[in-house]
């Protein structure tokens, strides 16, 4: 009982925070910018979007028949309790399940309106434009340079090697760790603090240039200060990127996010405005689950 | 919990903390009963550990160290009545000059050294002229070769006077050593009683003397002359054989772990397969060789006690051991690290050769080590290809017909000088756990040297 209402409490005070800002949603494709620093233009143009899509473990269907878009440099975050599908729901987009055995994935998903699952389509270019933050921090066993002029060097983006070193700089300071690293860049990436390490893989990921990052609960793994860290930082990256997060942190969901969406044993129960879904959410089970009722 | 409901908390908490502190020395008796039990079966094993050990070292060292006999050989140029060593002409062509040259060696070979041998005897023991027989039999036959080959490495020796010193017969050997009853008659003694008392004279004033035994290592088997028989041939036999191995059951067992492991889909057919490759590392390795008998050397006609049949043969054996533990290696390393690969666009391939590989390899090294030495010690496989024939050469290729080591043990133990190669076999035992173990410890090393921590 206390602690839900504590719960609700800090819940409250980060929609505060995100109320202090620009003011409330007022469109669909408005992006809050409470605690962000700039305002940038507004884009209402769909970078990826699903169509019915269904997911199938061997026989047991995972996901119903979702659909929605993903709009340009938007920050959406899928929140939800544990087995409701929505880390299934992000590997969707990078075809990240088509590594694990007997998964099928129905329906369609597009990446600048092409099908991302259309048999000539080359999943290999397709992770190149949709890159992928992991639960878990997953640097290689490799240096720190190693680590982030992989992709570059695998995809041929570098011809130099000042060139790649170019790279790795500017993906390490675009992912905030640089002066934290730059004067051992051949140590292993494994030796670092979990904050650092998966803002190393930030940095891996952005290094070849993607135009989505997929985040599967990036912060899970991580203590409040290396959280907040991280959070700023995929606050800066949406300039460049869109980004795709799962949350177990409605706080985080809250503070991070231009649209929420809530995801419940395999079905997409409601897509809106991140502001509104924490202030006024239109439905039952999406109010109870922020209210820390269930989930 | 509590049988009386009535009374109040603090009584029923005593109750149940009496309930689970009797439990507590039940659990403890029975911790204690493992311990001892565990501590029981640990000192057990290594009680017969200690037993195998002692009773090897005890009886092979000894077999290190070998009786011989320093002789002033005067190098008579009346016996050795042979031309000078041919010189190479000008015009001569180099096989025509090698053929002349063997020919010139052959010709040393027919010198009767036997005879040079017991006038430097006749030195030490004065009344060995007048018993060639006996003075015959004090060196072992095989020494004569030395002494050719001395001559062949520099033909000056003729007319010189050499100290040489040259291993006894293996009898004069076991005598010394005391591995032989002393007391039995001479009907039951190997050694007529003269030579006897020869060789306890000439171990007294030092003559002979036991010296480490380079022939152990030098020479290939021989049956004529015991006391020069070696390990060399079965030592290089088996070093063969283990290169075969290496270049045969590695990549392939690698190769189809990493298939099975990363790429193979998982069904019926794959899961059979799995299931096939866990009975063959259990079939027995007599099967092994004959199915080598009967593909290898009936079918395709390779050569009879051959290294490379022998390779072959211990390759297949090897292979479900190399595959089970690179599996197990591959599956240790973490998933997340070839999603960490796919995510950023590498291709399935890329991901295990960039990735996986390298942070299997110590693994795999392992592995493979520890199944190469476990072919290093095979023998029933061995057997059925002719690799049990007595062969008295050192193999130059792995065409060529040899012994292994622990076939070599196998042959020695079943030798009718029993007192003799008693201490030759378990001096082959220690040979070949020596070489066991260190490829063991490299496997050690390997593991700690290249493991990667994430």
């Amino acid at each position: 009982m206390n602690n839900e209402q504590t719960f609700s409490r800090t819940l409250g005070s980060a929609i505060d925070d995100l109320d202090t800002g620009n003011g409330a949603a007022a469109g669909r494709t408005l992006v809050q910018d409470a605690e962000r620093a700039a305002p940038r233009a507004q884009s209402t143009a769909v970078k990826m979007s699903a169509r019915d899509v269904k997911v199938f473990y061997g026989e047991t269907e995972a996901l119903h028949g979702i659909s929605m878009d993903i709009i340009e440099n938007e920050v959406i975050s899928f929140i939800g309790p544990s087995g409701c599908g929505k880390s299934t729901f992000l590997r969707c987009f990078n075809r990240m399940n088509d590594t694990i055995d007997k998964t099928r994935v129905e329906g369609h998903i597009t990446l600048d309106g092409e099908d991302i699952y259309h048999p000539s389509l080359d999943v290999v270019l397709l992770r190149a434009q949709v890159g992928m933050v992991f639960q878990k921090p997953n640097p290689f066993p490799k240096s720190i340079f190693e680590n982030i002029a992989y992709g570059p060097r695998l995809h041929g983006l570098a011809s130099r090697k000042s060139e790649l070193a170019d790279i790795v700089e500017s993906s390490l300071r675009r992912a905030g760790l640089w002066d934290e690293v730059k004067d051992r860049l051949d140590q292993p990436g494994t030796g670092l603090s979990g904050g650092q390490q998966q803002r190393l893989c930030i940095a891996r990921a952005i290094a070849v240039s993607p135009e989505v990052i997929l985040m599967d609960e990036p912060c899970s793994a991580l203590d409040p200060i290396a959280t907040s860290i991280i959070e700023e930082l995929i606050s800066e990256l949406k300039e460049n990127f869109t980004i795709v997060i799962v949350t177990h942190n409605m706080q985080q969901a809250a503070r991070v996010s231009d649209r929420t969406a809530f995801f419940h044993l395999g079905d997409l129960i409601e897509l809106s405005e991140t502001a509104e879904i924490f202030t006024n959410p239109r439905n039952k089970r999406t109010e109870d689950y922020i209210t820390g009722r269930y989930g | 919990m509590s049988t009386t409901s009535s009374n109040g908390a603090p009584q029923s908490r005593g109750y149940v903390t009496e309930r689970v502190a009797a439990s507590l020395r039940r659990r403890k008796r029975q911790e204690l009963r493992f311990k001892a039990l565990g501590i029981g079966a640990t000192l057990l094993g290594l009680a017969f550990v200690a037993i195998l050990f002692v009773n090897i070292f005890s009886k092979g060292l000894p077999a290190f160290w070998q009786a011989s006999v320093a002789l002033d050989i005067y190098f008579d140029p009346e016996v050795i009545d042979i031309p000078p060593a041919p010189v190479k002409s000008a015009d001569e062509s180099n096989n025509d000059f090698r053929e002349r040259r063997i020919q010139w060696e052959n010709e040393v070979a027919l010198v009767n050294f036997n005879r040079l041998i017991q006038a430097g005897l006749a030195k030490v023991i004065p009344e060995a002229a007048e018993h060639p027989r006996d003075a015959a039999r004090v060196v072992t036959s095989g020494e004569r070769i030395a002494l050719r080959n001395l001559v062949i490495d520099d033909p000056s020796i003729i007319g010189e006077t050499r100290r040489v010193r040259l291993y006894t017969d293996a009898n004069i050997d076991v005598w010394l050593k005391g591995n032989i009853d002393r007391t039995l008659p001479d009907a039951q003694q190997m050694l007529s009683s003269r030579l006897r008392e020869w060789a306890d004279r000439l171990y007294e004033n030092g003559t002979i003397e036991m010296r480490f035994s380079t022939a152990l290592f030098q020479n290939p088997d021989s049956r004529s002359s015991l006391a020069s028989a070696g390990l060399r041939g079965a030592f290089m036999g088996s070093l063969y054989m283990m290169l075969i191995v290496l270049l045969v059951a590695v990549p392939l067992g690698v190769a189809a772990a990493l298939y099975l492991e990363e790429f193979a889909p998982r069904n019926r057919l794959t899961d059979l397969v799995e299931v096939n490759i866990n009975n063959l590392a259990a079939v027995p390795s007599i099967v092994f060789g004959l199915l080598g008998a009967a593909v290898f050397i009936n079918y395709f006609k390779m050569p009879l006690s051959a290294p490379i049949v022998g390779g072959l043969v211990l390759s297949l054996m090897t292979l479900p051991t190399v595959i089970i533990a690179t599996r197990a290696t591959l599956k240790a390393i973490p998933p997340s690290i070839r999603q960490a690969a796919l995510g950023i666009g590498a291709s399935k391939t890329q991901s295990v050769f960039h990735h996986v590989l390298p942070l299997a390899v110590p693994g795999m090294l392992t592995g493979s080590i520890i199944g190469v030495a476990q072919a290093l010690g095979e023998t029933a496989p061995l057997l059925l290809i002719g690799m049990n024939a007595f062969v008295a050469s050192v193999p130059s290729s792995p065409l060529d017909q040899s012994n292994a080591l622990p076939v070599q043990i196998y042959l020695w133990q079943a030798n009718e000088l029993r007192n003799f190669f008693e201490g030759r076999t378990s001096a082959a035992i220690i040979v070949l756990l020596v070489l066991m173990l260190s490829l063991n410890g490299l496997a050690i090393w390997l593991r700690k040297r290249f493991e990667t921590r994430w």
